[in-house]
Formats: C-alpha cells, sequence, structure tokens
C-alpha cells in the first residue's frame, strides 16, 4: 500500500477573472522512497506539498479525486484530525531557517513542540528526545545548542535544527521545500546527506520539492517534473538522459558543463512549449 | 576582567539616567528663563516700587551669570527644593506630594484596563482579520481616536452619574469623607485600604472608576490598534507555517509564537502610553475636578506660577525617564536578540 496516493489534485484561487487554477489535476503515488519533485518557480510545486499537509487555507480551494494518507481520506478529515498527523505523521522542512524558527524561542522548547502537541511525555522525557534529535542531525554539542536561539546558529545549523524538529515525531512523510537553497553551497551535500540518512534508516517517504534537477537526480529515487501546475514527465533517477518532454529538455540542456566549449546556454524556448501544452 | 563586565553595566545605566536628568534640568531651567514672564513681578506684583523690584531682584539671584542661576537650580533641586507656588503659598514639593499621586492612581488603573482589555482585543482581531469581531474592535479603536475626552467625561456624569447614579461624581471621595483618611501614599484607594475605613475605600472607588474607565479606554484602542497591527505582521511570518506543521493548536499559534515576539514593540507602546496618562489629561482632571498633575500645571501656567510649572515639568520628565529606562531594562529580558 502507498504512504500518499493523489489523483486529480487541484488548487484554485479566486480571482477578479474566475477562479486560477496553480495546481491542475495532480496524480501521483508515493511509497516509502525519496519522490523528486522539480519545476521553475510558479510551476505549482510547493503548492502541492502545502495541499498535501493541508496547509492551504482560505480563500484557496484544494480540491481531489482522491487524497489519502496512510489509508485515510484527508478530504474528510476537520482541522482538529488533521492537526493530528501533523508533525506527528507528516511533516515539512521549510526554505530558509532565518525565517522558519521563531526568533524568540529557544531551539530545544521549538523541537519539543512536536512532542508536546503529540505525546503525554513529560518536560524531562521530552529533553531526552529533544537531545537524540540534535543528535541524529550530527549536532556535537546538543546540549549547549539546545539553549540557544535561533539567531546564534549559522543557517546549515539551523536547517539541521529544523530537520531535527520535523522527524523527532518519527514521522512517516517528510516533505522537504527547497530544503537548500538558502544555505550556503559548501554545506548544501551535509544537510541533504543528513536528511537522507535519517529518511532511509527510518523508512520514511520523502517529497524533495526543488527547482535543482541534479540535485533531485542525485537524492531521489523517481522524479517528477512539474510545469505550470501540470505533471509533464516522470523519471526514474537514473534516467534524465531518457527525458522527452521539451520542457525537461530544456532545462538540461541549459546546465553549463564543466568540460565544454559553448558560447552561449541555451534557454527555455516558451513559444516552442506553448505549443506542445 | 569579570568583575568589570558585571559592574560595567550598571554603571553605564546609572550615568546615562543621571546625564538625562541632568538634560532634563537643563531644560526646564532654560523654558523658565525664555517665558515672556518676569519672575520679579510675578512675586512683587506690577505695583512695586523700582527700588523694591531692585531689590527683589537681586535677592532672587537674577543679576548672577546663568551658569551660576543654573547651578544654584541643581544644587536645590537636587536637595528637593522646588521653591514656593506663588499660587498655592507652598512648597512645589509639597503641592506635588499631593498631586501627583492623584493622577497616579487614575493612570496606572487606566493603562491597567487598556492592557487587560486592549491586548487580547488586538489579538483576538488579528487572530480574525476580516471577521465581525475584528470590525468591532477596528471601530472601537478609531474611536479612540476620534471622540474628545472632555466629551465622553460629561456624557459620561450624565449618564452615570446625574441619571443612572452609579458612580460618584467629580472629585476624588464624597465631601464628608474627604481628610478623613490619614495620608501615607497619597493612592486614596491604598490609603483607606490600610487604614480599613470601606467606606471611604467605596467611595474612592466610586469616583475614581468613570475618569479611570475613560482614560482606560483610550489606551485601550490605542493598545489594541497597535496589538493587531503587530500580530498580523507576525501572523504572516514563516515560523508561524512552522508551527502548523508541527501541529500546533490555534492557543499555541497565537500566543506563543504570534504574541511572544511582539512582547518587545508593546512594552514600548504601553510605556509610552502610560507615560502619557501620568502626565495628567488636562481634560478629564478639569471635567472632573480632579486634584492632579494635569489641573495643577494649567492653573500654574494660567498664574504665571513658574516655580510649579518647572517642578511639575521636571516630574513629568523624570516619569518619562523613568519608563523609557524601566521598558529598556524588560527589552533585554524579553528579546533575546537585544542581549548580545
Amino acid at each position: 500500500m502507498s504512504l500518499l496516493s493523489v489523483e486529480n489534485l487541484r488548487v484554485a484561487f479566486p480571482s477578479d477573472h474566475g477562479p486560477v487554477e496553480v495546481v491542475k489535476g495532480l496524480s501521483f503515488d508515493l511509497g516509502r522512497e525519496r519522490l523528486g519533485i522539480v519545476g521553475e518557480s510558479g510551476s505549482g510545486k510547493s503548492m502541492t506539498g502545502r495541499a498535501v499537509m493541508g496547509l492551504i487555507g482560505k480563500p484557496a480551494r484544494v480540491t481531489a479525486d482522491r487524497l489519502e494518507f496512510e489509508g485515510q481520506d484527508l478530504r474528510a478529515l476537520s482541522e482538529r484530525q488533521f492537526r493530528r498527523l501533523r508533525g506527528a505523521r507528516m511533516s515539512m522542512v521549510l526554505q530558509d531557517p532565518k525565517f522558519s524558527l521563531n526568533p524568540v524561542i529557544r531551539i530545544g522548547e521549538q523541537i519539543a513542540e512536536a512532542l508536546e502537541f503529540h505525546t503525554g511525555l513529560t518536560a524531562r522525557q521530552r529533553r531526552v528526545k529533544v537531545l537524540e534529535a540534535l543528535e541524529a542531525v550530527r549536532i556535537d554539542d546538543p546540549e549547549r545548542v539546545a539553549r540557544l536561539f535561533p539567531h546564534e546558529v549559522s543557517g546549515g545549523m539551523g536547517q539541521r535544527v529544523m530537520i531535527a524538529m520535523m522527524v523527532v515525531m518519527e514521522p512517516a512523510l517528510m516533505i522537504a521545500d527547497e530544503p537548500t537553497s538558502a544555505l550556503d553551497v559548501s554545506v548544501r551535500g551535509q544537510v541533504l546527506d543528513i536528511m537522507d540518512d535519517l529518511v532511509r534508516r527510518r523508512g520514511m517517504g520523502l517529497m524533495l520539492i526543488s527547482h535543482d534537477l541534479n540535485m533531485v537526480a542525485r537524492w531521489c529515487d523517481r522524479i517528477l517534473v512539474m510545469y505550470q501546475g501540470r505533471i509533464v514527465e516522470e523519471l526514474g533517477a537514473g534516467q534524465l538522459g531518457a527525458a522527452q518532454h521539451p520542457y525537461t529538455r530544456g532545462l538540461l540542456a541549459s546546465v553549463p558543463r564543466i568540460d565544454e566549449d559553448r558560447d552561449r546556454l541555451p534557454v527555455l524556448d516558451r513559444a516552442a512549449l506553448g505549443a506542445c501544452q | 576582567m569579570i568583575l568589570t563586565r558585571r559592574l560595567l553595566p550598571p554603571v553605564q545605566f546609572l550615568l546615562t539616567v543621571a546625564l538625562t536628568f541632568l538634560g532634563l534640568l537643563a531644560i526646564t531651567f532654560v523654558i523658565g528663563r525664555v517665558v515672556p514672564i518676569d519672575p520679579v513681578i510675578a512675586v512683587v506684583g506690577d505695583r512695586a516700587s523700582k527700588e523694591t523690584y531692585e531689590a527683589t531682584r537681586l535677592a532672587m539671584g537674577l543679576d548672577d551669570p546663568l551658569i551660576v542661576q543654573f547651578a544654584r537650580y541643581v544644587g536645590a533641586v537636587v536637595q528637593g527644593d522646588l521653591g514656593n507656588s506663588i499660587s498655592t503659598g507652598r512648597a512645589v514639593v509639597d503641592d506635588l506630594a499631593r498631586v501627583f499621586p492623584a493622577t497616579l492612581e487614575m493612570a496606572t488603573i487606566g493603562i491597567l484596563i487598556g492592557v487587560v482589555l486592549g491586548v487580547p482585543m488586538g489579538v483576538w482581531a488579528a487572530a480574525r482579520q476580516g471577521s465581525w469581531l475584528d470590525q468591532v474592535i477596528r471601530v472601537v479603536g478609531l474611536a479612540g481616536y476620534a471622540i474628545p475626552a472632555f466629551w465622553l467625561g460629561l456624557v459620561g456624569l450624565v449618564l452615570f452619574y446625574a441619571k443612572l447614579r452609579w458612580v460618584g461624581g467629580p472629585g476624588r471621595i464624597d465631601l464628608f469623607l474627604d481628610g478623613i483618611v490619614p495620608v501615607r501614599t497619597g493612592l486614596l484607594l491604598v490609603d483607606s485600604l490600610l487604614a480599613g475605613d470601606l467606606d471611604s475605600f467605596r467611595s474612592a472607588l466610586s469616583h475614581i472608576v468613570l475618569p479611570a474607565s475613560i482614560l482606560g479606554f483610550f489606551s485601550l484602542a490605542y493598545i489594541a490598534r497597535m496589538t493587531r497591527s503587530f500580530m498580523l505582521e507576525q501572523l504572516g511570518q514563516e515560523f508561524i507555517t512552522t508551527a502548523r506543521v508541527k501541529g500546533a493548536p490555534e492557543r499555541v499559534i497565537l500566543w506563543r509564537h504570534g504574541f511572544r515576539p511582539i512582547r518587545v514593540q508593546l512594552l514600548t507602546v504601553i510605556g509610552l502610553s502610560y507615560a502619557g496618562l501620568l502626565e495628567g489629561s488636562v481634560m478629564i482632571e478639569t471635567v472632573f475636578s480632579w486634584p492632579g498633575i494635569g489641573n495643577y500645571l494649567t492653573t500654574a501656567l494660567l498664574n504665571a506660577d513658574m516655580n510649579a510649572v518647572l517642578g511639575a515639568t521636571l516630574v513629568v520628565g523624570a516619569v518619562f525617564v523613568g519608563i523609557n529606562k524601566g521598558s529598556d531594562a524588560l527589552y533585554r529580558l524579553l528579546d533575546p536578540r537585544a542581549r548580545a
């Protein structure tokens, strides 16, 4: 049985000219695997993640023929029931720890929150779990870091804290929405390594949302390419070269290679893309 | 090394406070010299002979260099001597000790009302942005800006005192109870409780409730409006999404994640609002015949009673300095980013 099953997912925002769809009938299944979703800004990839987490509120409208997580119909859940899933069974790593961590709450306390909402653990038991979670993201002195405030740690460390916060309840599904875009290139690999390790060791499903095709190809088993609210192509991780869709091919062609000698990098030919839609 | 690191901040703090007060004294002193009121005539009257005038001027030290006069002024203030008031005939210090507690009592109840009601109203309005509750709270906020204090005071008196008889009228206490309670703090509510005189307490309470509520309404309107806009800014932040992702209930999102970061900003707003009330609301004090500092200051101004004016100005300035320094200290306690 798959972890997450989505059929004909649509997200629409009202506008003066009637509703505008940003996700236009998405269908996919996710097992205990690493699924990459790639696409440019505005392709609807972040909206897809947020729709699964139940984070899209008014005035947007989310509809689907099927939206099942661990056999539960997410569409039928009340806000209170959904809250019980969020943070416990499914979680989400956001883009930039500078903004996604609360500036005035100690790191340890922020990690302990998910435990506070979802378990009956005492403060002392929560503390033990928090330190374990910090160790799991390879933070050497968890006791000290737990007492710090977010502005006192670096971006890479902040993102590891974020990951610790999201795995502390050992959820079944983790969505990572551009988890490394705000980080220095030098720490990206490390953060992804840690995430990958946790996901694999705990048998979680991962949905990695990114605009970086090569990164996703390296860290995921399967890739969905999104363009203008639709899935235009599905690829196994090793089959980037076999991409058929002109959008994917255009993207791949515009990536510079270190050993090449091209005067100009090609850009996407949107007129041609429009013709295939 | 460690010793100096521990000792330095308090010393620095005291130094800046002292400097601020010196500045404040300089300003009140200069104001006292530039106003077009002749302090000699204010004392001897405008029918005194030229000889009397000159003698008094010399006796008051007014032909000394300004810097000498300023030093004398500072020296006197440090010793608690603000001169005598020509309109009450008493020492200004004694006058202030009488009128300031009256204002302090009313302002404190006012700000308590403003904070206790205004902060939750602002938070709820932000949480339900655009709902009818939000609309009501915004209209209340607007009313707090638009309605003049004296009008609200008069209407309140007509309705709750003259018609309904729910509250006491003007003044701090019923006439026949006036002066019975021994003065300890100058705050009638406290003094009457200390004396165990419940009749006086009830009477004082019934007199203070209306003017304090009106002051409370104005600070509530301001505080609610500011709280609402601070909260809206926070609720749009990404860390609110993080809290949602963790499965935080609405209450936690509002008060822990939204409200905690705005406490510092709110402190400034509340501090300034309180300082404004402590300055004495002339309108409210006049309408309610409240013997507070606002009333005292206005009367003194109209009588060209410069010692009283300067003394009262000094107290108001000291209140502002005190509240600012107090909220500075609280800042560091509430915002980890300000501690570095």
